[in-house]
């Protein structure tokens, strides 16, 4: 049989998904496939878009590559724009030429929505839907000061939020009184707009722009209905979206009345031959704008194409929760309480900036929906009782009253109904989780591998782990928390019992506390706690054989058993020759040499015996060990800053080195990763890292638990405008908490993830000192400080530990034999297996 | 000819290090000393040379016991080998090379086959 063919036009975030979908199922294999888009960029994730602003790439933010287009034999041409549908024929018109369907899939999305006001085609009224869009932005906002974004909804306010972000003045401008009118009520709109104006961007609601004409003091002026004006140098109308239907429209399928592609359930349009997802598709008369449906709506078309009768698009949840210019904001379900004899609780805390709405029934026994503003950590559970039907508690208001006011807990997992959706980005519910278990899961790992759960946005990864916990349990698996076989405790128990007890060696903990005699998990992790709480040098008789290869050896082993070395660079910032000392070390040891990420540079290739050498010429060059081989603070990168930088506002390079400086050597559960940038620019990228240090006007805000790497994690606000010394202190105490609570390799994002109470729970701690430990965690910090060493150059100096780095006790000059290198864009580099020698 | 086996000298006790491993060179290639003062005997020997990359590198492994046994976990990948009997806990299929050792006074002997010998003189 010859092989149909499929053609696809649009190529956004839902006709990506669709095909992601589709070459899993055995029809992709039946279809050519072709697909289409304008864009000459492959999707990406436009959820996202305004991260393109703080220094992400279309790379970044891309969906696929090309090379999985090619590697699935799918025809990907962009910046070809189909321009015709010969229904009859079933062609399409490209200015190429025609191509013949036999299944088409309109994924065509939307476009935005520019107001009918006078004035509005001048070069400077822009809009936020594309990268395009967005260079666009950004030329229009180099070197002027004011931006105005129209239209005050879930996306007006990304796009303030990316205005800002280029440094200008923002303001938002909406004609509703309230800010997101279709998400919130006036209460929560009218805390939204407090909090965000706090954060600098000017809100003007009940605002109807009657015209633009040119302005005196900047490029543009708005006169508004009310007889006022504002001034800016640009606008971007962002006063919603439209479905990109002109295609369909011309080739005669039906139309939805304003417009929208008119689709059964199984995502067909009034032709069975042409198909339509996303935002360009009108079903039940909804368009719908989030990308959580058009996702459904594209799982559902591959079924069906793929032979499955059953499969129906039956609506989908508008539920959101989303971080506005990093503001909380979440709506469930029937947020306005439209459902006849509806009943609303509120919690309204104006002090804390807390609005909390539950929609509840008549009975009062099922959730309707919610609002909540400022504070999210309600939304998943109150998500599942919305979702799932689950009858309330008697007293529903415990749901959102704040835990130290009789607030209940996070519902139970045992509590959610098979069918309760756990992860909504793969689709997977409580019922297909019990499925794998019941088929011979027994951890974590692998229900995620199994199912896919918690792998798309990670936001349900608590959510199922206590599932996966409670599924476990009650099938008699000992969950356990034990760090392994040694030790009956986790390592924040054995942190205690090192602490309390005053336990400085492996040695007498394992004979108090354990059994056997440890391994290569609790030796590391014993090591780090001790050098939490007694700070004595890795290399001490008693540390030595608990460490891993990298921190015996002070050195990074790279996969041919050779080291790499990294030696201390505070803030990126380096003397010319101190650089020349570094060139001359590689240069002489024929040292492998590369920029790292954290601006620092690496030297590869050292062996065994080779390191003290190096060490001791580094050393006298006046170079420190960088920790790059431990669980410890890597590099605090910086920008410029203020010194140098016309946008910088404080000497961002000079609070990156005292960072480095005060916190280098202190070993924690993970490795540390910090960043300082001199502005909103944000160029040392602060938010993807541990701590996050944010320059403003006056003084410093800081961002907790981000991270790169594997699993991205967008560091949290955690205080605003802080001093030198406000922002140590939080620092110090952050830190120490974390080293004290976390565990074992467990990443501060994946530790604030699992702390119960999260972000407002550990400003609880740090900010205002709930559990009164903060001075004790600063003086814990200030002794570890106090009592730092460089380990490097303590080895050195000490033969008895310099002994250790001998490649073969019995033979000195022996060199290790099976070390072979080539050489690879002038630098020496291993041979790789497949090489031949 | 004769089998012959040898006790080389490899290291002397000042040169072991409690609860972890050294390499020493023999006539047989590199091989991996490891001293556990808990245990009797309390030496062991097995090939310094990973099976899974073929690098020189399980001295430098941090030892422990899993289940009662004696093992060393690779640095590199982080396999666990039995250090009595050298099978790979991790693959049934791969096992490391085990010396007999002994302490004699201050020396660390470990016996090295003679066909080894033979074949390793180059």
């Amino acid at each position: 049989m010859s092989k149909k063919t499929l053609i696809v036009i649009g190529n956004g975030m839902v006709g990506h998904h669709f095909l992601e979908q589709l070459v899993e199922t055995p029809a992709a294999a039946d279809f050519d496939i072709k697909v289409f888009g304008e864009e000459k960029l492959l999707a990406y994730d436009r959820v996202h878009l305004s991260e393109y602003f703080g220094g992400s790439t279309h790379a970044d933010l891309a969906m696929g590559t090309a090379d999985w287009y090619a590697e699935n034999h799918i025809d990907l041409r962009l910046g070809e724009q189909v321009t015709g549908i010969d229904r009859a024929n079933q062609t399409i018109t490209t200015p190429m030429g025609d191509y013949a369907y036999d299944e088409l899939v309109l994924a065509t999305g939307s476009y935005p929505f520019v107001p009918p006001i006078k004035g509005n085609e001048h070069p400077h009224c822009l809009v936020y839907r594309t990268l395009e869009d967005l260079d666009s932005i950004r030329a229009s906002a180099d070197g002027v000061k004011t931006g105005v974004v129209v239209g005050g909804g879930l996306l007006g306010l990304e796009a303030a939020n990316a205005l800002k972000s280029l440094g200008l003045d923002a303001h938002v401008v909406e004609f509703a009184p309230r800010l997101m009118p279709v998400q919130l009520d006036s209460d929560g709109g009218a805390l939204l707009k407090h909090k965000i104006e706090e954060l600098g961007v000017q809100v003007h609601t009940e605002k109807a722009t009657t015209e633009i004409v040119e302005g005196e003091e900047a490029r543009l002026r708005m006169n508004f209905s009310d007889d006022t004006h504002l001034e800016t140098d640009l606008i971007v109308f962002s006063a919603g979206i439209r479905p990109q239907d002109a295609l369909a429209r011309s080739s005669e399928l039906a139309m939805g009345e304003r417009g929208g592609i008119v689709i059964n359930d199984q995502c067909t349009t009034s032709d069975p031959h042409i198909h339509a997802i996303g935002e360009c598709a009108l079903w039940s008369e909804k368009i719908f704008g989030l990308v959580a449906p058009g996702y459904t709506m594209a799982r559902t078309l591959a079924s069906v194409l793929n032979g499955d009768t059953e499969a129906a698009f039956t609506g989908a949840d508008m539920s959101t929760k989303l971080k506005l210019l990093g503001v909380d904001v979440g709506s469930i379900g029937d947020a306005h309480a439209q459902t006849p004899g509806a009943r609303n609780i509120r919690f309204n805390d104006e002090q804390a900036g807390h609005y909390r709405r539950m929609v509840i029934s008549e009975d009062g026994k099922t959730l309707l929906g919610a609002i909540l503003v400022g504070d999210n950590s309600h939304y998943d559970t109150l998500l599942q009782y919305a979702l799932n039907g689950i009858e309330l508690p008697e007293n529903p208001e415990t749901l959102i009253l704040p835990e130290s006011q009789g607030g209940a807990p996070a519902l139970g997992p045992d509590a959610l109904p098979e069918t309760a959706s756990i992860c909504s980005c793969h689709n997977v519910s409580k019922g297909d989780i019990c499925g794998v278990i019941d088929a011979g899961c027994t951890d974590l790992a692998g229900v995620k591998a199994e199912t896919k759960a918690s792998t798309g946005c990670g936001g349900c990864a608590a959510l199922l782990k206590n599932v996966v916990d409670s599924e476990l349990e009650k099938r008699g698996v000992e969950v356990s928390k034990d760090i392994c076989e040694h030790f009956p405790y986790s390592r924040q128990d054995l942190f205690n019992i090192v602490k309390v007890n005053g336990i400085r060696t492996f040695r007498t903990l394992i004979r108090d506390h354990g059994k056997g005699h440890g391994c290569d998990i609790c030796k590391p992790a014993v090591a780090s706690i001790l050098a939490t709480c007694w700070n004595e040098h890795i290399l001490a008789t008693d540390h030595v054989p608990l460490q891993d290869t990298n921190d015996t050896f002070m050195a990074n082993m790279q996969k041919n058993g050779t080291y790499s070395i990294v030696p201390r660079v505070p803030g990126g910032e380096i003397t010319p020759d101190k650089l020349i000392v570094l060139g001359e070390v590689a240069k002489e040891y024929n040292l492998y040499t590369k920029i790292t990420g954290g601006q620092r540079v690496d030297l590869f290739g050292a062996t065994l015996s080779e390191l003290p050498e190096i060490w001791e010429k580094l050393i006298a060059a006046g170079f420190e060990t960088g920790h790059a081989y431990g669980k410890s603070l890597r590099t605090v990168k910086s920008c410029v800053g203020s010194t140098w930088c016309r946008y910088g506002v404080q000497d961002s390079v000079g609070m990156a080195i005292f960072l480095e400086n005060r916190y280098k050597g202190l070993r924690s559960p993970h490795k540390l990763k910090m960043a300082v940038s001199g502005c909103t620019r944000e160029c040392a990228e602060a938010q993807s890292k541990d701590i996050g240090v944010i320059a403003t006007e006056n003084g410093w805000n800081l961002y907790v638990c981000g991270n790169g790497g594997m699993r991205p994690r967008h560091a949290d606000l955690f205080a605003t405008d802080l001093s030198d010394e406000e922002l140590i202190s939080a620092i110090d105490r952050v830190l120490m908490f974390y080293v004290r609570t976390a565990d074992r390799l467990q990443r501060t994002s994946v530790w604030m993830e699992n702390l119960e109470g999260g972000l407002e729970y550990l400003k609880q701690v740090v900010l205002e000192d709930s559990l009164g430990i903060g001075e004790e965690l600063e003086k814990h910090m200030a002794d570890l400080v106090d009592t730092y060493q460089c380990e490097w150059k303590t080895a050195v100096e000490d033969p008895e530990k310099r002994k250790r780095f001998r490649e073969f006790v019995n033979a000195p000059s022996k060199k290790d034999p099976v070390q072979q290198w080539t050489t690879e864009r002038d630098q020496r580099r291993p041979l790789l297996e497949e090489e031949p020698a | 000819m004769k089998a012959r086996t040898s006790w080389d000298v490899v290291c002397t006790v000042d040169d072991l290090v409690p609860e972890s491993g050294v390499a020493v060179w023999t006539e047989d290639g590199p091989v991996a000393v490891f001293y556990l003062p808990h245990r009797l005997p309390a030496l062991f020997a097995v090939s310094h040379t990973d099976p899974f990359t073929g690098k020189n590198v399980l001295a430098r492994g941090i030892t422990g016991d899993l289940k009662g046994q004696p093992v060393v976990a690779s640095p590199l990948y982080k396999q666990h080998f039995n250090l009595q009997t050298g099978q790979c806990l991790e693959d049934e299929e791969v096992a490391v090379k085990t010396y007999p050792v002994l302490l004699d006074g201050n020396n660390v002997r470990v016996e090295i086959p003679a066909t080894n010998k033979e074949s390793a003189v180059a």
